[in-house]
């Protein structure tokens, strides 16, 4: 006679992915129509991991996160979603969190939007809600571009980035939205690598327990606009990181800035970064200014860290 | 509370107040709130209330205000917010989301003329430039109907068979800053009138998609479902004015309001306070012998078609006067009840009022003297009444 025995599932990625012991279902489904190498997806099983048993309700404003919840009735998400209009994520969630804090409930409510909701259309309601301190967290996807779109340029496309309103790269840096955030003095403000999966689950953890307004920042390569391969989205965000043009750090009540990976600074994993996606082609990126640029930036935060200035210079 | 010296902003926010303590038993009273002249005062008032379970949004736009008040209402609370004029015009895209994911907020729209050039006086075409974005639309002429119509369109908008916004409109200025005796009832007879909300849809934790992609055939089921909704507004609104004065011992007005039309075969057709002139020179028509009446069109969505076609039937002559202009038309709501006069009934359009000039008795004589005097209708006239 067999006996039933009690399924213990194998940790896939030391216990990073989904397992059972995470959610009943994930928040992002299997079977959704998202592009391969998609980092906005990969950004939903490091959310959905960390979310674990909370109860939680999402606001999605206009973006490639809402197509993917595909058509009514149907749902690709196993969490209630709130479909706002685009600029208006962050004042509905407001909404909702009011509903829940009055009626004793613990559910957590999130916003997921992608960077042309959080960093153009929807930059005053977020700022407003981080005024007002809402206990919310905001989740800002960044694939720098409408990809929903098509790929046109927002105020997160790095400079020298082809997209199909700069046809001949953009002209402007990437507004600095974490600084911008940070400067609201809230709880917590941090910036997430999807390549650094200890440092991600972490803070997210920490965002979702925390009461206030969060705001998280995550790189998320689109290689549908980025021209890259789908294969090496998370080998991207890794460049991203060691060349030191993603900085990954966080901020607590807008004044204790502290750096969680320190860089290596490699002008090869930059070289690798631009030349590994074809939205760069174009635009002739100098990679020197671009070093020079990246080491400033750097400097800067350093002296927000505390961390002695001379480590700044290479 | 009892009969009060107060202005309409006041009139609206201390019947929200009643209204939102009505729903402490249930989920709770929420508002998103910003400023603009001239409704202001209103949400001034709600903020210096404290309630047992209830929370005031001070936002950064209109746009937001209505989008905290979604966000409330997703969440099965009692929501309300007002707005006026270029508020309105900036609230627009949510003015539709809020009709779209069917939520039964209320919202007091003070008329006022949209702009530039500034304007803060009177005029219909902010409200009126939203009458498609799904809403229950009335309109008001004076400040105890404000009050009044404020509690009902709680009650109709949160009713099973509709589930639908409203907005309560009232002329800036004539009305928002005007003091007049206002009775607001004690809130016992305010819970007995307006039951708890227990919105059917609201958000949980079942995994669900609010307003996400609705293909073309499902959005031809929403879309019939939404009209479906504004049609049973009808009923509904009998049945309220039933409840409101059994409740209150008063009465609520009807759809249309009717004055002195039994035998008048010259009619005027207005809304919100242009209408008390017109019955000042109905009164003096009717003196001299002339059959003159009035209808004062109260709800302007859903648009009261078989009543006011019932209401036309008979009448030779009909002067439209609209405080709004769509250039290029003329009045909407010349355009929108044109048609339902009887064949060969001479219909035709008054702009008067316009940018919340003064309109008096004497301009509505010169109205009633060239719809009389006339062989057929023409184009929309201007009539000029100056500050």
């Amino acid at each position: 006679m067999k006996t039933l025995q009690t399924f213990e599932p194998e940790p896939a990625l030391g216990g990073l992915a989904h397992t059972p012991a995470d959610r009943p279902e994930p928040i992002l489904r299997a079977g959704n129509t998202n592009c391969g190498g998609c980092g906005m997806s990969i950004g939903w099983q490091l959310l959905s991991r960390a979310v674990a048993d909370r109860p939680v309700q999402l606001v999605i404003p206009a973006s490639c996160s809402i197509v993917t919840a595909g058509t009514y009735p149907f749902s690709a998400y196993g969490a209630p979603i709130v479909a706002s209009t685009f600029a208006s994520a962050a004042a509905v969630a407001s909404g909702l969190a009011h509903a829940a804090r009055l009626n004793g409930e613990k559910t957590r409510v999130l916003c997921w939007a992608g960077d042309g909701g959080t960093y153009d259309i929807g930059f005053a309601t977020i700022s407003a809600a981080a005024e007002r301190n809402e206990d919310i967290l905001f989740i800002c996807y960044d694939n720098e571009i409408y990809g929903n779109t098509g790929g046109q340029r927002s105020s997160a496309t790095p400079q020298n980035a082809w997209t199909t309103t700069t046809p001949g790269g953009k002209d402007v840096p990437k507004k600095d939205l974490l600084g911008i955030m940070a400067a609201h003095r809230i709880p917590y403000t941090a910036s997430v690598s999807m390549a650094h999966l200890d440092d991600a689950h972490r803070k997210l953890e920490h965002a979702l327990a925390t009461p206030g307004f969060r705001f998280l920042h995550l790189l998320a390569p689109c290689p549908t606009g980025w021209k890259s391969e789908p294969a090496e989205s998370v080998s991207l965000v890794r460049m991203a990181v060691d060349s030191g043009l993603y900085a990954v750090y966080e901020v607590f009540d807008g004044n204790r800035v502290r750096i969680n990976i320190d860089p290596t600074m490699s002008d090869s994993a930059l070289e690798r970064y631009i030349a590994s996606q074809g939205r760069f082609r174009k635009g002739h990126a100098d990679l020197k200014a671009l070093r020079g640029e990246i080491d400033a930036s750097w400097r800067e935060l350093r002296a927000r860290a505390g961390w002695a200035s001379e480590e700044a210079t290479r | 509370m009892s009969a009060e010296l107060i202005s309409a902003n006041h009139a609206a926010a201390l019947a929200t107040i009643l209204a939102a303590r009505a729903n402490r038993t249930a989920r709770g009273f929420g508002s998103g709130v910003y400023p603009i002249t001239p409704q202001t005062e209103s949400i001034e008032r709600i903020c210096e209330e404290t309630f047992e379970k209830g929370h005031v949004v001070r936002v950064e736009s209109e746009h937001s205000a209505m989008a905290v008040c979604m966000g409330f209402s997703l969440g099965g609370l009692r929501a309300f917010t007002a707005s006026s004029s270029n508020g309105l015009a900036y609230m627009a895209e949510n003015v539709f989301a809020a009709a779209f994911y069917r939520l039964p907020i209320v919202m007091m729209a003070v008329n006022r003329t949209l702009g530039p050039p500034w304007n803060i006086w009177v005029d219909h075409g902010d409200t009126l430039a939203l009458r498609d974005a799904g809403w229950i639309q009335l309109y008001c002429e004076d400040n105890q109907e404000v009050a009044d119509s404020v509690l009902a369109a709680f009650r109709i908008a949160e009713d099973r068979r509709v589930l639908l916004p409203a907005m309560v409109c009232q002329d800036a200025f004539i009305l928002s800053h005007t003091m007049m005796m206002t009775d607001l009832p004690p809130q016992a007879e305010v819970d007995a009138f307006l039951p708890p909300l227990d919105l059917p849809h609201r958000v949980t934790a079942r995994p669900l998609v609010v307003g996400g992609l609705d293909p073309p055939r499902e959005t031809e089921v929403h879309r019939r479902q939404h009209q479906e909704a504004m049609n049973a507004v009808f009923e509904v609104h009998e049945e309220v004015r039933g409840e409101f004065k059994r409740v209150f011992g008063r009465e609520l007005p009807p759809a249309i309001v009717p004055y002195r039309l039994d035998d008048a075969e010259t009619i005027f057709v207005s809304m919100g306070t242009t209408a008390a002139t017109v019955r000042q020179v109905v009164d003096a028509a009717r003196a001299r012998g002339e059959k003159v009446g009035s209808l004062r069109i109260r709800m302007f969505r859903p648009f009261p078609e078989a009543l006011l076609r019932a209401a036309f039937a008979g009448r030779k002559r009909i002067a439209v006067l609209d405080r709004d202009l769509s250039p290029g038309l003329g009045g909407i709501v010349f355009s929108e009840v044109r048609g339902l006069a009887d064949p060969g009934a001479l219909v035709q359009n008054y702009m008067i009022g316009l940018g919340g000039g003064d309109v008096r008795a004497e301009h509505i004589e010169r109205i009633l003297a060239d719809v009389r005097a006339r062989e057929r209708a023409g184009a929309p006239e201007f009539v000029e009444v100056g500050g």
